[in-house]
């Protein structure tokens, strides 16, 4: 096998030393981690490199200055391999200088040691993470492995008073920046303080004042609550005092954090908008009129279903009935309106302050707006449907009877059955009744499920864009476009320029994650809105006349 | 250019791709173990560049006499510059390359118009073999329905018929990297197909495998 040697290119530039590293076995290949440099002591740098703890650490080879010799002697020389402890000695391969079957790979260390491999498993990317065990270990795995396993190795370098002086991707400062540092001291009294409100406001929340049946119910109705609950969450793992190990669980908390902070700012954005000419109260001025309008809309779509709607002709006296019954209950609904209109203003002003929580807040309550005033269309919906629905059901049992056959419950079947003169005679009247009248329902049926729907894309759209903002991996994506080498998917090869007779010198680079993988794998889980049922399963539940509802709420998923 | 590798094209055998159009193939040397192997599509062609966009205006143009709408020449624009940018930067692979390295890898990049590069590196320890798969490529034309049809009810001039329907369909080959299973290094658990967007033809396919083949036996 051909030797593979991987050199960091921080060290080319390096004064003369001993080359420090690791060998993989199995591979054929060394990972030179740093030089040290003349002059040392033998013993005091083999008991430095016992003490960092660095496993199967080897010494092997010299770095010259000039390049030249660099080569041979790297292809060359074979120190051996010494296992913390023991002294086990293992000679390598390939000890002659045969230049021909030497690979020299140059790597960027400061990248490697800061990015984080995705292999692809089964194609999901999958970040690894040191608590769980890869199942199996690639060759690719193992070098970065190495690389961010000898971390103890990189505190020395050639400026400190150490028993050895080192050059390694550190060795020109050590790297570290003001903010980060004062924000990290900053951030473990804010989270505790953070912690303990919300510990406080989640007890108030389930105290058991608010924990009674109808406000459960209506809690569990409004979108608001729920993404207030939610966003409540979120923040319980963002300010948990305890600091995150494994890479999924930081990029999970950076995630929710700028998602956060981005909702929050944009929300202030608005509010500020808003209040500024005075906007929410032409908002609140508008309201009412418009309330006012749907209902007149509403109120002359009656009058023409009442009338020949499409020259349709309808069962007068049904027709009446139900234009009627629909027209006192828009009267209900308007004088309900006039009655609440002193209080709108400042209702609204004071609800709408609470969009200072986030732009997701400022969604959700607009869709809980558009619910509270359509929820005279939602009953009209709710009875047209549950009439439509009944003369559906009695159509078709009747259609059986006419036929001679039955339902059997307990067999789940249509059967044959023999009924009675009368049952017959009133069956068939019943049927031929209801059929003359099923026009009538359904057009109703279909006018208000039609307005019905209006409302519910409307509110879907909403919802889909709360969810959106919600789950969107901001970090993770800022970190995919600005430091694409943090979020790796694998390497790519380069072959550097190079002269006859020496041996084969590759570049290693970083091979980015593609964008829609970030997106896959960073995802938040949310509470997603998502369609319950197909298309076909919709169409079928509207021909028939059952209660849709469109959207469901999945429970968020516990990680 | 390196003094050091050999670095050679085919100049004396043209290559074609599977539908006809000149492609050209480079092969790099960059040691005894190390290959490089760069196949170039066509580049995009300013006529029918030209063709497109001349299309769309003129459509526009008619919409706008039509309907007096200045909205429609400026999406006009707007469609075929973006649709110039997404074609050359997701769609038009300019070259791709197969760099080969003994007992390390095999590394498959595709270059598009626009500079955009898409790598994938595969490992020497997943990798089973290289080899030319062939393919039956369906020509998918109304011709060849007719032609099938001529198969069922004429039986009697049944050498000539079937000689002319195996015509119609072509055969072609395309390179691959069979990759292997960690668990069952016996079987192929998944093939990677290369040099999908040149598609070059079995010439051109021979060479690169055979020095493939090569480098993975030294290994």
């Amino acid at each position: 096998m051909v030797l593979k040697i991987f050199f960091p290119q921080c060290c080319n530039k390096a004064d003369s030393g001993l080359l420090v590293g690791r060998w993989i076995p199995g591979q054929n290949s060394a990972v030179v981690l740093a030089v040290i440099h003349y002059p040392f002591i033998p013993g005091q740098v083999k008991q430095y490199i016992h003490q960092v703890e660095c496993v199967c650490v080897s010494v092997n080879g010299k770095l010259v200055q000039q390049e030249k010799e660099l080569k041979e002697d790297g292809g060359g020389e074979k120190g051996g391999t010494k296992r913390g402890g023991g002294e086990k000695e293992v000679e390598g391969e390939e000890g002659g200088g045969e230049k021909d079957k030497v690979i020299f790979i140059h790597y960027e260390q400061r990248k490697v040691m800061l990015s984080q491999l995705h292999p692809i498993d089964n194609g999901v990317p999958d970040p690894q993470t040191e608590s769980q065990l890869p199942q199996v270990t690639t060759y690719v795995l193992s070098v970065f492995g190495t690389v961010c396993q000898s971390e103890p190795l990189f505190f020395l370098d050639k400026y400190d008073d150490g028993p050895v002086k080192m050059t390694h991707w550190q060795s020109e400062g050590r790297e570290g920046s003001i903010i980060v540092e004062l924000m990290k001291q900053a951030s473990t009294p804010v989270c505790l303080l953070t912690t303990w409100m919300l510990t406080l406001w989640t007890s108030l929340c389930s105290s058991r004042i608010l924990n009674m049946r109808p406000m459960r119910f209506i809690s569990s109705k409004l979108s608001t609550c729920l993404q207030l609950s939610y966003r409540t969450e979120h923040l319980q793992t963002v300010c948990s005092p305890t600091r995150a190990t494994a890479h999924n669980h930081f990029m999970r908390k950076a995630n929710i954090f700028v998602s956060f902070f981005v909702d929050v700012s944009l929300g202030l954005l608005l509010v500020s908008w808003m209040y500024r000419e005075n906007r929410i109260g032409k908002l609140a001025n508008t309201l009412v009129p418009a309330a006012d309008h749907v209902a007149k809309e509403l109120e002359e779509l009656l009058q023409w279903l009442m009338g020949a709607p499409a020259g349709l002709k309808m069962n007068r006296a049904l027709d009446q009935v139900l234009g009627r019954f629909f027209l006192y209950h828009i009267h209900l609904w308007i004088s309900y309106i006039h009655l609440m209109s002193p209080f709108i203003e400042m209702i609204l002003w004071y609800v709408g302050l609470s969009a200072c929580l986030g732009l997701t807040f400022a969604l959700s309550l607009l869709s809980d707006i558009t619910a509270l005033l359509t929820f005279h269309i939602y009953c009209f919906y709710v009875y047209g449907a549950r009439l439509y629905c009944m003369t559906v059901y009695g159509l078709s049992s009747l259609w059986r009877l006419f036929r001679g056959k039955k339902w059997n419950v307990l067999r789940q079947r249509v059967d044959s059955c023999s009924y009675d003169l009368d049952q017959l005679f009133i069956g068939t009247l019943l049927f031929t009744i209801l059929l003359f009248l099923l026009p009538t329902t359904a057009l109703y049926y279909l006018v208000f499920t039609l307005l019905r729907l209006v409302v519910v894309m409307f509110q879907g759209v909403l919802h889909l864009s709360v969810d959106f903002i919600n789950s969107f991996p901001l970090f993770a994506m800022g970190l995919r476009l600005f430091r694409s080498y943090r979020l790796a998917e694998g390497v790519k090869f380069r072959v550097l320029c190079e002269e006859p007779g020496t041996p084969l010198h590759l570049m290693m680079d970083i091979n980015p994650l593609k964008v829609s993988s970030v997106v896959q794998t960073y995802r938040t889980p949310t509470y997603s809105c998502y369609p319950k049922d197909s298309w076909l399963a919709l169409c079928k539940k509207l021909f028939l006349g059952e209660l849709i509802y469109p959207w469901r709420h999945k429970t968020t998923k516990i990680d | 250019m390196q003094n050091g590798d050999q670095h050679y094209s085919m100049e004396d055998e043209t290559y074609t791709d599977i539908d006809g159009k000149a492609i050209s193939l480079e092969c790099q040397s960059h040691s005894g173990f190390c290959r490089e192997f760069t196949v170039s599509s066509a580049k995009v062609s300013i006529g029918r560049v030209m063709a497109y966009t001349c299309a769309v205006w003129l459509s526009a143009y008619i919409i706008f006499f039509v309907t007096e709408n200045t909205a429609v020449l400026s999406s006009a624009i707007i469609i075929t510059l973006v649709g110039m940018m997404v074609h050359i930067h997701f769609v038009k692979v300019d070259h791709e390359t197969l760099l080969i390295i003994g007992s390390l890898g095999v590394q498959v990049s595709s270059s598009y118009a626009s500079g955009r590069e898409s790598t994938d590196f595969i490992e020497m320890g997943k990798i089973k073999d290289i080899v030319i798969n062939e393919a039956i490529h369906m020509v998918r034309k109304i011709k060849d329905m007719v032609i099938n049809e001529a198969i069922h009810m004429v039986r009697k001039i049944k050498d000539i018929v079937i000689n002319e329907a195996i015509h119609m369909q072509t055969v072609i080959y395309y390179l691959c990297i069979l990759l292997k299973d960690p668990s069952d290094p016996e079987a192929v658990s998944s093939v990677v197909p290369l040099f999908q967007s040149s598609k070059p033809r079995l010439n051109c396919l021979v060479k690169v495998y055979k020095s493939c083949q090569e480098i993975l036996a030294k290994c």
